[in-house]
């Protein structure tokens, strides 16, 4: 066939790649688009709540700017006050007492949860019961708040004698409720995506169930079930209409369960509607969204980084 | 030695099991019976509140007497609009995430966008509106600047669960399109788009469902403690049940006497808010049996 | 060039990667007109690249990188003014499993031409008829056209993509291991097909016996290179490669 052809250097490989026609082109980058819409809302927002913020800490015609010492350390949040204070730390420590009790609350039962989900419930049951924690996590929080303060309120204050139910306490029992549907649902993705080879090997060296299930399953997903904890961290924190409704308000720092506290996104929910746009206090506010934001982003990205070292170890 | 120890421990084994999965069930138990207190809860103290005139009338008497129907239609409204934002966009970066995205660092970006906004708390979105669509645009608050607000809320939702429903149709759909001829955006239009609307639109109900529930998004960027009339533009603002309800229990003047109105708002809200999530549940369960491929 | 008979695939020095990987080694093959050509081989031989090569579906691949020429009918599919999207218009193919579309078995074989701008209800009804007699599955079908392709048994769903791809009426049929999914029944019916269909045909195999049954040529590939290619009878029988009759006696035993 080619033999008597003319000997000459073979062209080398051209890539097969397709080329998008014009109109190809258009759509993929109007895709696109849509995909960086997302990502364009992040920015958006940071750069809002950065610029509202910063409003706070530079001079204007209402006096000069907070300093970021106060910001940060004073204890002493008094926006509305003839000689306002605008420190954000009983605020903080408001957040992260709620949070703290929440997720020590969430953690156990969500994980538990997760295991019987995963591991002991039969599919008849499991079939029912995955829904049904879906549920429980799509209560409007409002209604969640709501039976805090008009049910568990006066119960907890009535049986345990306080000058109020509306506590640390009562705030993290409904965290608690929100985000274990999280932890669940995530820790039992994470459990489900053990293999079933690990398992039967275990099974077959004469291990329990529960052998199983904390020797074998627990620590091959442990990287899994952080991100749902992480993640329900996250909601617990950023959840805004329960604290503010049942965590009594008070901008102080907690000494036990059953001080009231003012976390920081209760703060913003109940003076927002209250403060003249452009005011002192509302930048104040915006920088407390600011650093809500940021504690957030962390623990999402922490996260994000958990999750994809487990998507890569699990492959 | 070995040989008897691997009959030893053999009841001691299956105690400590015993108790363990016990406590593991009982998690279970609990869950449920949470679920089923809260909801008996206003069960019980909702339903005498309720009544066609609840339903239907404006409310009267500072709240203490009446219905609370703008609160409804506000609501329903404002999950709409959030909806009709959410869901071209999210629409279309699952398409883009499924269908044309190449592993890279554009594509890690974006995902690190879209799961970052998730976990963005509800009441910076707010901050957020307030700032863009309330002043900076100068919507004001309105139906406008709040079913943005909440559409951006559910842009990670809607777009997970649409590129998950792309992602379940076989490969070997985009394969026989491209093979007779089609050209990408045509096999995406033709082929593997209507095989994956169900799944992606069932996804969309649950953040409706999300959309209805919220409150501190919509505090200052929509809603109002009472309004007169309907909205007739996207301009107004409305009332919405989650903030009725928030605003009756804290800030009224009756906070007592108001009590049955704020459990009959409260029993209408997550009526609306679990029906949708449960006929979405009960949808994608049958959607998922019903799939032949 | 073969003098006499129409060649409608030739195929001159092709090699293939897939990035660094070469999966074809300078490939040069003459396919005839009308007539069945099997390709066989263990697996990961270059047989289903090879294949689809020639209605560039290997495009799509990440990292797929061609040298050499390939001409069907004559025209180079892969010279610079070579449409992809028109070559797969003239190139029908059938793929592993049935594949067809969550549509009704009408509008799955309409896909096609209304790709191509045909609207007129009374063209596509003339069209689906022609493609499902070609297909032989009409008279199974004909009263429930309007019912999901999906509801169809696994060999039948088969013949809706055959007939799916004729429907385009190519000049060439590619068939990618098309009864491998499908029970003894439906395999036989599908190769009752391809005997009678009287149209060029390029079918990759893994069952030996089947190249055997229905091909008038057969290629045998071996890592990535076409070791000996000739009439079916001539190959099986009296193949001129020790490769080849090593890989065939393997299998017949």
């Amino acid at each position: 066939m080619a033999e008597d052809a003319p000997i000459k250097e073979k062209a080398p490989p051209i890539s097969l790649a397709p080329k998008l026609s014009p109109t190809e082109w258009g759509v993929k980058a109007f895709f696109l688009l849509c995909a960086v819409s997302a990502l364009g809302s992040m920015f958006l927002i940071m750069v809002f709540l950065f610029m509202e913020a910063g409003g706070l800490f530079f001079m204007s015609e209402e006096g000069p700017g907070v300093s970021l010492t106060e910001f940060f350390l004073s204890l002493d949040w008094y926006p509305t006050y003839p000689d306002p204070s605008y420190g954000s730390l009983a605020l903080v420590l408001g957040s992260l007492s709620v949070t703290m009790v929440s997720i020590v609350l969430a953690t156990p039962f969500g994980i538990g949860l997760a295991i019987y989900l995963s591991s002991v419930a039969g599919p008849k049951v499991r079939e029912w019961l995955k829904p049904a924690v879906e549920l429980l996590a799509s209560i409007p929080s409002v209604i969640l708040g709501f039976v805090g303060m008009v049910a568990v309120a006066p119960f907890m204050q009535n049986v345990l004698d306080l000058p109020t139910g509306l506590n640390v306490l009562n705030a993290s029992i409904f965290l608690a409720i929100m985000a274990t549907p999280t932890i669940a649902s995530l820790g039992d993705d994470a459990l489900s995506a053990v293999s079933q080879t690990v398992k039967d090997g275990s099974y077959a060296l004469g291990a329990t169930r529960w052998e199983t299930i904390s020797r074998v399953m627990l620590p091959a997903s442990l990287s899994g079930l952080s991100t749902a904890v992480i993640l329900g961290l996250g909601r617990a924190l950023g959840e805004t209409i329960v604290v503010l409704m049942v965590a009594g308000g008070s901008a102080q720092v907690p000494h036990s369960l059953f001080d009231s506290v003012r976390p920081l996104t209760s703060t913003l929910a109940a003076e927002m509607g209250e403060t003249a746009i452009g005011s002192p206090h509302y930048h104040a506010l915006f920088a407390l969204g600011a650093l809500l934001f940021v504690l957030t982003l962390g623990f999402n990205l922490l996260a994000f980084h958990l999750a994809r070292r487990w998507g890569r170890s699990s492959s | 030695m070995l040989e008897a120890r691997k009959g030893h421990t053999h009841l001691d084994r299956y105690r400590r099991e015993g108790i363990v999965l016990f406590f593991i069930r009982l998690t279970a138990v609990l869950a449920l019976a949470i679920m089923a207190s809260i909801l008996l809860y206003l069960l019980v103290n909702g339903i005498p509140a309720l009544s066609i005139s609840f339903l239907t009338e404006f409310p009267r008497d500072s709240m203490m007497a009446g219905g609370v129907l703008p609160a409804i239609v506000g609501t329903v409204v404002l999950a709409l609009g959030a909806l009709l934002t959410a869901i071209p966009l999210g629409f279309g970066a699952a398409i883009y995430l499924a269908e044309y995205a190449k592993p890279g660092y554009l594509v890690s970006f974006i995902r690190l966008g879209v799961s970052n906004l998730a976990g963005v708390p509800s009441v910076v979105f707010g901050l957020f509106g307030l700032s863009l669509f309330v002043t900076t645009f100068g919507f004001g608050r309105s139906i406008l600047s709040g079913s943005l607000t909440l559409g951006l809320l559910i842009l990670p939702t809607v777009t997970a669960a649409a590129e998950e429903a792309l992602r379940q149709t076989p490969q070997s759909f985009r394969e026989a399109a491209l093979a007779l001829g089609a050209s990408r955006f045509q096999a995406i239009r033709q082929v593997v788009l209507p095989a994956a609307l169900p799944g992606m639109l069932t996804g969309s109900i649950l953040a409706l469902g999300r959309a209805a529930g919220e409150t501190a998004p919509i505090m200052f960027t929509a809603s109002a403690a009472f309004t007169l009339a309907m909205p007739d533009s996207v301009f107004r603002e409305v009332m919405a049940l989650s903030t009725h309800i928030y605003n009756l229990a804290t800030n009224s003047t009756h906070i007592e006497e108001t009590r049955p109105q704020q459990f009959g708002s409260a029993l209408v809200l997550l009526v609306l808010v679990l029906g949708l999530s449960m006929f979405a549940i009960i949808i994608r369960a049958k959607l998922r049996r019903g799939r032949k491929w | 060039m073969v003098e006499g008979d129409q060649v409608i695939i030739s195929a001159r020095e092709v090699d293939f990667y897939y990035g660094d990987f070469q999966a074809l080694k300078n490939i040069s093959i003459d396919i005839l007109k009308d007539e069945v050509t099997a390709m066989i081989g263990p697996s990961g031989c270059g047989k289903s690249t090879f294949l689809k090569l020639l209605n560039r579906m290997n495009d799509f691949v990440p990292g797929a990188r061609l040298a050499g020429e390939i001409f069907i009918g004559g025209e180079s599919i892969y010279g610079p003014d070579a449409d992809p999207v028109v070559i797969r218009r003239r190139v029908g193919m059938v793929f592993q499993r049935p594949n067809p579309f969550a549509k009704s078995i009408y509008d799955n074989i309409c896909y096609g031409p209304r790709l191509i701008g045909i609207k007129k209800t009374s063209e596509l009804d003339e069209l689906t008829e022609k493609a499902l007699r070609a297909a032989a599955l009409w008279d199974e079908v004909k009263d429930k056209l309007n019912k999901s392709a999906l509801d169809l048994s696994g060999g039948q769903q088969q013949r809706v993509c055959i007939a799916r791809a004729l429907a385009l009426e190519p000049d060439i049929l590619l068939m990618d291991e098309p009864t491998s999914a499908l029970d003894p029944i439906a395999t036989a019916k599908v190769e009752e097909w391809i005997k009678d269909a009287g149209m060029s045909i390029v079918i990759v195999t893994h069952n030996m016996q089947q190249a055997a049954r229905i091909s008038d040529k057969t290629a045998y590939f071996f890592l990535g290179e076409l070791i000996e290619f000739g009439p079916t009878k001539e190959l099986f029988t009296r193949p001129k490669e020790t490769k080849t009759e090593n890989y065939i006696t393997g299998r017949f035993g």
